[in-house]
This record gives C-alpha cells, sequence and structure tokens, in this order.
C-alpha cells in the first residue's frame, strides 16, 4: 500500500485493529475508509478498531455516524485517539476510550488501586448528563452532578464533589477495595467489583457518603465522620 | 433585519414543543416583532393546525429546500397578524428530506427577512433534533414536571452542550401548582436543580391551552389565561425584559424560583 497516496494505515494489535488516518480533509478520510473496509469485508467482519485520527477535529456527528456505519460492517468502534483536545472530549461524551491501554484485561485484574500512580485519575469539571458514559482505566474525580442516565465505570475510586443520581462502577475490573464518594449519594445504582446495589434510598439531608464493601462483601455506605 | 434564530426541543414528544412556539411566536408578533416559524417536523406536521393555517398551505419547507418554490412562496401569513409567518413542514416526506446544512441555509436567508425565526423541533435525538438545531442561535428545551421527561431534557442538555450550541434555557411546562402542593408533581425547582439551566419560563397546566389548540387560536392572545400570560412573558424575556416570574401560588414557592433564576 503506498501511504502518500493512501493516507490509512492498519495495524494488527493483541485484541483488535488499529487504525491510523493522516491529515486531509475528513469525509474523504471517512469514505476511503470506508471504501477499503468494504473491499475486505471478510477481513473486517467482527473486527474491534481502534482509531487514531491525529489532529482531526471531530464532532460528535462526525464519529455518531462513523460508529454507525462501522457497526453496519459488523465491526465495533471502541477507541478514537487524537491531539486534538475537542475529538478527545467527543469522543469521551460517546463513551469512547481515548488510549488503548497497555495492560491487558487478565493483567489489571491484579491491579490494585493503590499502585495505581496520581495521573492514573481523571478529573472532570462538569455536570455529568443523561446519556454521558465516561470509562476510565483509573480514578474518577466529578466537580458536579452525576445526573440519572448518566454512567461512571471506573477501574479505581469515584469521588464526586456534587451530587450522585446516575449509575457509578467502581473497581470495575475487580478490584473489591475500592470506593465511591459523593456530597450526596442517591445514585440509581451502585457497583464495586461484582456487586450491585440498587437499594440505596436517597437522603432526605443530603450528607457525605462513602460506599465500599464490607467484610462480607456486601455493598455498603457509610456518612462521613468529621474527625 | 438580522433575525434571531430560536429553536424549541424536547427529547420526549408531547411536552408541548409545538404550542410553545405558536405561543410564543403569536406573542412576538403582538408586540409587533416579524416572525417567521418553521415546522422542523417532516412527515407529523402539527404547527400548522396549531396556529390555524392548515388550509392555506400551498409549499412547505422541502420544497424550499429542493427549490420547487421561492422562501417567500412558503412563508404563509397568519390571519390575526400581518407580520407572522409559517413554513409547513412536508407531510409527505420523512425526516432524510432535511440536513443540517439546509437548515443552516435557510436559516440565513430569513435573517434578513424577519426579527425573529422559530423553529419547532420534532421529538427524538436523531437526525430531525440535529438539522432543527443547525441553525439556532438559541435552543429553549422544554419539559414537563415529570421525570420522564426531565431525564430526556437532561439528555438533550448533554448533546446541545457536545454540539457547541450552549447555554440554553428551560421552560417549564404544564406545571400544576395544586398538584405540587399535595406532593404529587416534581415541583419547578426539583426541575431547575437537576437541569442546572437558565429558567425562561413556567407555564401553568391550563385546559383552555387544549381548546386554543384545537381551535387553531393560540391561548397566547387570551389575556385572561394564566398559561397564556406564561408564554407572553417567555416572549418578553427572549426580546431581553426583566420579567419578573408569575405568582402562580401563595406558598413562597415562587419567590424562592426567582432567586434560583437569579432575578428578584
Amino acid at each position: 500500500m503506498n501511504e502518500q497516496l493512501f493516507p490509512i494505515q492498519i495495524k494488527g494489535l493483541r485484541d483488535g485493529l488499529l487504525i491510523t488516518v493522516g491529515d486531509g480533509e475528513w469525509a474523504a478520510l471517512e469514505t476511503a475508509l470506508l471504501e477499503q473496509i468494504h473491499a475486505q469485508e471478510s477481513f473486517f467482519q467482527g473486527a474491534r478498531i481502534a482509531l487514531d485520527v491525529g489532529t482531526q477535529i471531530l464532532r460528535v456527528n462526525d464519529l455518531v455516524s462513523l460508529r454507525d456505519r462501522l457497526s453496519e460492517q459488523g465491526i465495533t468502534l471502541w477507541a478514537v485517539m487524537s491531539e486534538s483536545p475537542t475529538t478527545e472530549k467527543t469522543a469521551q461524551l460517546l463513551g469512547l476510550a481515548t488510549r488503548i491501554s497497555k495492560p491487558r484485561p487478565e493483567e489489571s485484574r491484579q491491579f490494585s488501586v493503590d499502585e495505581l500512580s496520581d495521573e492514573m485519575a481523571l478529573f472532570l469539571s462538569k455536570t455529568l448528563r443523561s446519556g454521558t458514559r465516561i470509562e476510565f482505566p483509573g480514578h474518577v474525580v466529578v466537580f458536579g452532578d452525576v445526573n440519572p442516565g448518566a454512567e461512571i465505570l471506573a477501574e479505581g475510586n469515584v469521588l464526586v464533589w456534587g451530587r450522585v443520581r446516575g449509575m457509578i462502577h467502581a473497581g470495575a475490573k475487580g478490584d473489591t477495595s475500592a470506593y465511591i464518594c459523593a456530597l450526596d449519594l442517591s445514585p440509581t445504582q451502585l457497583r464495586i467489583a461484582e456487586e450491585v446495589s440498587a437499594n440505596l434510598k436517597p437522603q432526605k439531608e443530603p450528607r457525605p457518603e462513602i460506599a465500599s464493601l464490607n467484610e462480607d462483601g456486601k455493598l455498603q455506605s457509610i456518612p462521613w465522620q468529621p474527625k | 433585519m438580522n433575525a434571531k434564530i430560536v429553536t424549541v426541543t424536547s427529547g420526549k414528544g408531547g411536552v408541548g414543543k409545538t404550542t410553545a412556539v405558536a405561543n410564543i411566536a403569536v406573542a412576538l408578533a403582538s408586540s409587533g416583532a416579524k416572525v417567521c416559524c418553521i415546522d422542523g417536523d417532516i412527515g407529523l406536521r402539527n404547527l400548522d393546525v396549531v396556529m390555524g393555517l392548515e388550509n392555506r398551505i400551498v409549499y412547505d419547507l422541502v420544497d424550499v429546500i429542493e427549490g420547487r418554490c421561492r422562501l417567500r412562496q412558503a412563508m404563509i401569513r397568519d390571519k390575526r397578524f400581518p407580520e407572522l409567518y409559517l413554513i409547513p413542514a412536508a407531510q409527505t416526506r420523512d425526516k432524510s428530506a432535511v440536513s443540517p446544512s439546509d437548515m443552516i441555509r435557510l436559516g440565513d436567508e430569513l435573517r434578513s427577512e424577519v426579527d425573529w425565526v422559530l423553529i419547532d423541533s420534532p421529538a427524538g435525538i436523531e437526525r430531525g433534533f440535529k438539522y432543527a438545531i443547525a441553525a439556532a442561535d438559541q435552543v429553549l428545551v422544554i419539559t414537563n414536571p415529570e421525570v420522564s421527561a426531565v431525564r430526556d431534557a437532561d439528555r438533550v442538555i448533554g448533546l446541545l452542550e457536545a454540539e457547541e450550541k450552549g447555554n440554553p434555557s428551560l421552560i417549564i411546562n404544564r406545571l400544576n401548582p395544586s398538584m405540587v402542593k399535595n406532593h404529587d408533581m416534581l415541583t419547578a425547582e426539583d426541575v431547575i436543580d437537576l437541569l442546572a439551566i437558565r429558567l425562561i419560563g413556567v407555564v401553568p397546566e391550563d385546559e383552555a391551552v387544549v381548546v386554543g389548540t384545537n381551535r387553531g387560536a393560540p391561548i397566547a392572545l387570551d389575556a385572561k389565561s394564566k398559561a397564556g400570560e406564561a408564554f407572553r412573558n417567555i416572549a418578553q424575556r427572549l426580546q431581553g425584559k426583566d420579567v419578573p416570574f408569575m405568582d402562580l401560588d401563595d406558598q413562597g414557592l415562587w419567590a424562592r424560583i426567582q432567586r434560583m433564576a437569579g432575578r428578584k
């Protein structure tokens, strides 16, 4: 394949394909990519694709349309990597990964929260609205509310300086020592590791709470006590 | 003239988008502004009925976009206000007939013709929603004080943020003060608290709205109706006037809402 003429490179990864697109007009690149996939239909069938779009600035429309068209071909788009913060944000809003995490799922199972370095936290200074899904291979800190219909899946802990009314899954890869804390914990559902709890009653008087697994492995939440 | 383009949207259907567009349009027109409404709900047109202009339709939105008529030919003049127009939706087509760039082009063409363009968005978050907001300078998100409607409004606000159509304003429609008092309905406060956007109006539930809708006579024309007054107030706030929120209840609830909305 001549790279100058065809600015789309496809590389095999351990768990899918990495497609790198070069500079140029997005519409043309998208068409070229879809054409190539169409030409090698059987090769791409059922593939998991991570897309590196370089400096392209992509909006929700662009990514949604690409994701839909790929899924018509039986292809899952799971990650979009970009140097543009706008594109990265778009990808996050759509619940796509924005980096290919090095550790494979089996390895990260032994990953304890304590071993995560400080940089492994995602800081979000906004309210997460219905339909937003945040997945992150570390801790997640939200400065804002988590509204009903929003979801956070973190491999580490989740800390919300605000109200939680959506769904939060901490220790999503199985870490039972993960915890979730918030100023007001009135979620639709909480999950820590494999435990799911839906019976957390909303508080009449909101108070900071921390949810974790107790000795019996059950999810419980206790109010924060100033010492 | 340089029109301001306002889209009314909600996510959920049946919360009052079309009613709001018709009433705000009538209220703006009665204050002397030149207004054009666009029914964006291709295939399920309603706005013509609510405005009582159904029998005057010759050309529609899709005819303009596909070049079968000039813009002016598709603008139906209202019976009551000579400076109020409607571009109806096509009834025999579907949402695929219009694209976001079509709406941007149309909006730009209308800017020099009128003071206000009001776009009635279809329900949902798919193509129809996308083109309805494409040209908007301002978006009004309308919801009912019901958990499901508020959830959808929240989703829509999130999408508007992602599309960089930031800072939408909120209309709470069909609030029933006596149900609120009996704790059978979400309060306006609950809704504002969750959605955390600027409130531009609270419209009380009013049977006369349905009557007006069926007769093609928007309630904003009725000087005695509370709902009509609420819509007239929304029109004034759109025009930048600082109108106090109506007192629908004597529990002091409205004073609290006004504080939350940053007004006194």
